[in-house]
């Protein structure tokens, strides 16, 4: 119990920051026309790519020798861009389409 | 000075980036600069990772591991996203989506020893590891049954409960993991394939239909495992853009149930499609269908005023966007107006049928959302339905032993002609019969969209 509690205490912030971080999600998908519900999931999809930022921190602080963790933290990164690249870019191509024509 | 360029300062940054992203995301007018914008913040927290955090035993060798992962990743997964055809938009972001639940497992596989003893943190670990080998394997079933892989819903006699006791087995032996401060690599290997196991029962047995919803969870899911990983490092921009898409993720699934009228709870837990249409599929249905030939469709529609295109996901499967966009414009220089009515879960996604036509040029305009079209089939001369079915039953409105009562559908039998091109009399995914079909203003055009269409087509170039 005691460690709960000093876990809370050390990491106050970011408590702080994942409860606002709940609210800014509600509200910002709030009231989203149902058009744009597949492009804004693939977007958000885009963005929990940012778990490619804990690979890379991964691979910085891996032993030089320590070839299983390196190899690992390899392929981490390369899926992790993969869900980045792709995300991005196939949202950019979907909403490519729905630019208003002339 | 320093200070300003520092890690903590850009990952300030993208984090800003990510919010206003994702608000923009939810403008059309906006939405594809939202995107740009929250790519460009990611970018940004990639370098700025890269070149500003200071390791320990850093050497070149391990910049370049990182460089060609980076590299290779950007080129496959840029070739896959720009190659892929838009009816398959919705398998791709499910792939995607496994991708970062696999990169966060793999992060909890490799940390779990560092952090022996320091019981939260190995919490973090395999909270965020459990998670993402979830997602990793359910986004990967979910891709196979968007692709026609794996067609059927899988049901293993008394899935709720096998799952449910599963489920509550990991979280028991992850408990312990946790608790007894072990660092058996065993344990968390049996863990890592454990999740796996559980993520590809938990999503074999809901139908291809109920993907979007189970994909867009699992989104949220990533989201939840990516900010285990922030959690874990003290790392505010995983933290942040973890959080966001977790509680985003969240909301959009609900929205998703919303538009399909189901509680979540239905699609997970799948009430749906076993004992309630064995209620709703009675004998009610009497009367007879009338089947019309291309050229009877092709007159009615010339001498209309008005036409409304209903589209459906058969519409898509049968790759007919490009033929309904032609009749369009051919009606219209005959003068006909035609609009096309999108019922909010047409398609494989939510808003899948509207980036479907928008590809072949329709104008925006022109497709009508179901609110707004709803009261003008009362003036309208021809609906025509393509490959659509639960979406326009009224047995939503007005069968209360239906699956789909009180769902929201788009009210085609007020108009004055109905047209419906099926490829047979089969059932739609809700397995219920349509006694649209039955109507007296209704007749079946039966056979594959894309040739009945070309078929209406030349028959109107004739006329």
């Amino acid at each position: 119990m005691t460690e709960l509690i000093d876990f809370i205490s050390n990491n106050l912030q970011m408590i702080y920051i994942v409860i606002l971080m709940i609210f800014v999600g509600v509200e910002v998908i709030g009231h989203v026309p149902a058009v744009l519900h597949t492009p804004l999931m693939s977007g958000a999809n885009a963005i929990h790519g940012v778990v490619i930022i804990g690979a890379i921190l991964v691979m910085l602080n891996a032993e030089p020798d320590n070839i299983l963790a390196l190899a690992l933290g390899f392929v981490a990164v390369l899926l992790g861009t993969l869900n980045v690249v792709g995300g991005f870019v196939v949202t950019d191509r979907m909403l490519e389409m729905f630019k208003k024509k002339k | 000075m320093e200070y300003i360029f520092s890690l903590e300062f850009i990952y300030i940054i993208a984090s800003v980036t990510y919010i206003l992203g994702l608000k923009m995301l939810g403008h059309p007018e906006t939405a594809r600069k939202g995107n740009l914008i929250a790519a460009a913040g990611m970018t940004l927290a990639i370098l700025g990772t890269i070149f500003l955090y200071k390791g320990e035993h850093v050497n070149s060798t391990i910049y370049i591991l990182i460089a060609v992962a980076i590299l290779i990743g950007t080129i496959i997964g840029w070739m896959i996203a720009k190659k892929v055809a838009m009816t398959k938009m919705p398998e791709l972001v499910s792939l995607f989506n496994g991708m970062g639940g696999a990169s966060a497992a793999l992060i909890g596989l490799i940390e779990f020893h560092h952090y022996t003893g320091d019981k939260l943190s190995v919490f973090t670990i395999i909270a965020g590891m459990v998670i993402g080998s979830i997602s990793f394997s359910g986004s990967m079933v979910a891709w196979a049954k968007l692709n026609g892989t794996m067609n059927k819903p899988i049901r293993l006699p008394k899935y709720n409960i096998l799952n449910n006791v599963f489920f509550l087995l990991i979280l028991a032996f992850a408990a312990y993991v946790i608790l007894s401060g072990s660092d058996s690599q065993l344990y968390i290997y049996l863990l890592f394939f454990a999740a796996l196991a559980y993520g590809i029962l938990f999503v074999i047995p809901i139908g291809g239909a109920d993907m979007p919803v189970v994909i867009s969870l699992l989104n949220s899911f990533t989201g939840l495992a990516a900010a285990f990983g922030g959690f874990l490092y003290g790392n505010m921009v995983m933290l942040t853009g973890g959080i966001l898409v977790g509680s985003a993720g969240t909301i959009l699934t609900f929205a998703m149930c919303k538009a399909m009228n189901r509680p979540l709870s239905n699609v997970i837990f799948g009430a749906f499609g076993e004992g309630a249409v064995a209620a709703g599929t009675g004998s009610t249905i009497k009367g007879s269908i009338k089947e019309a030939s291309a050229s009877d469709v092709a007159i009615l529609m010339n001498y209309a005023k008005k036409v409304i295109i209903v589209p459906g996901y058969g519409l898509a499967v049968a790759q007919a966007q490009h033929a309904i966009h032609e009749l369009e414009q051919l009606l219209e220089s005959k003068g006909v107006e035609v609009k096309y009515a999108i019922h909010p879960v047409a398609g494989r996604m939510p808003g899948h049928m509207n980036v479907l036509l928008a590809e072949t040029n329709v104008e925006y305009d022109k497709l009508a959302e179901m609110d707004d079209v709803n009261p003008e089939f009362q003036s309208t001369d021809v609906v025509f339905v393509v490959g659509a079915n639960d979406v326009v039953n009224p047995a939503a409105h007005n069968d209360p032993t239906s699956p789909i009562y009180g769902m929201p559908i788009l009210d085609v039998e007020n108009a004055k002609q109905i047209i419906i091109n099926k490829r047979s009399m089969k059932p739609g995914y809700a397995g219920i019969e349509n006694e649209l079909f039955y109507n007296n203003k209704a007749s079946m055009l039966f056979g594959d969209a894309k040739k009945m269409i070309q078929a209406l087509i030349n028959e109107l170039k004739n006329m």
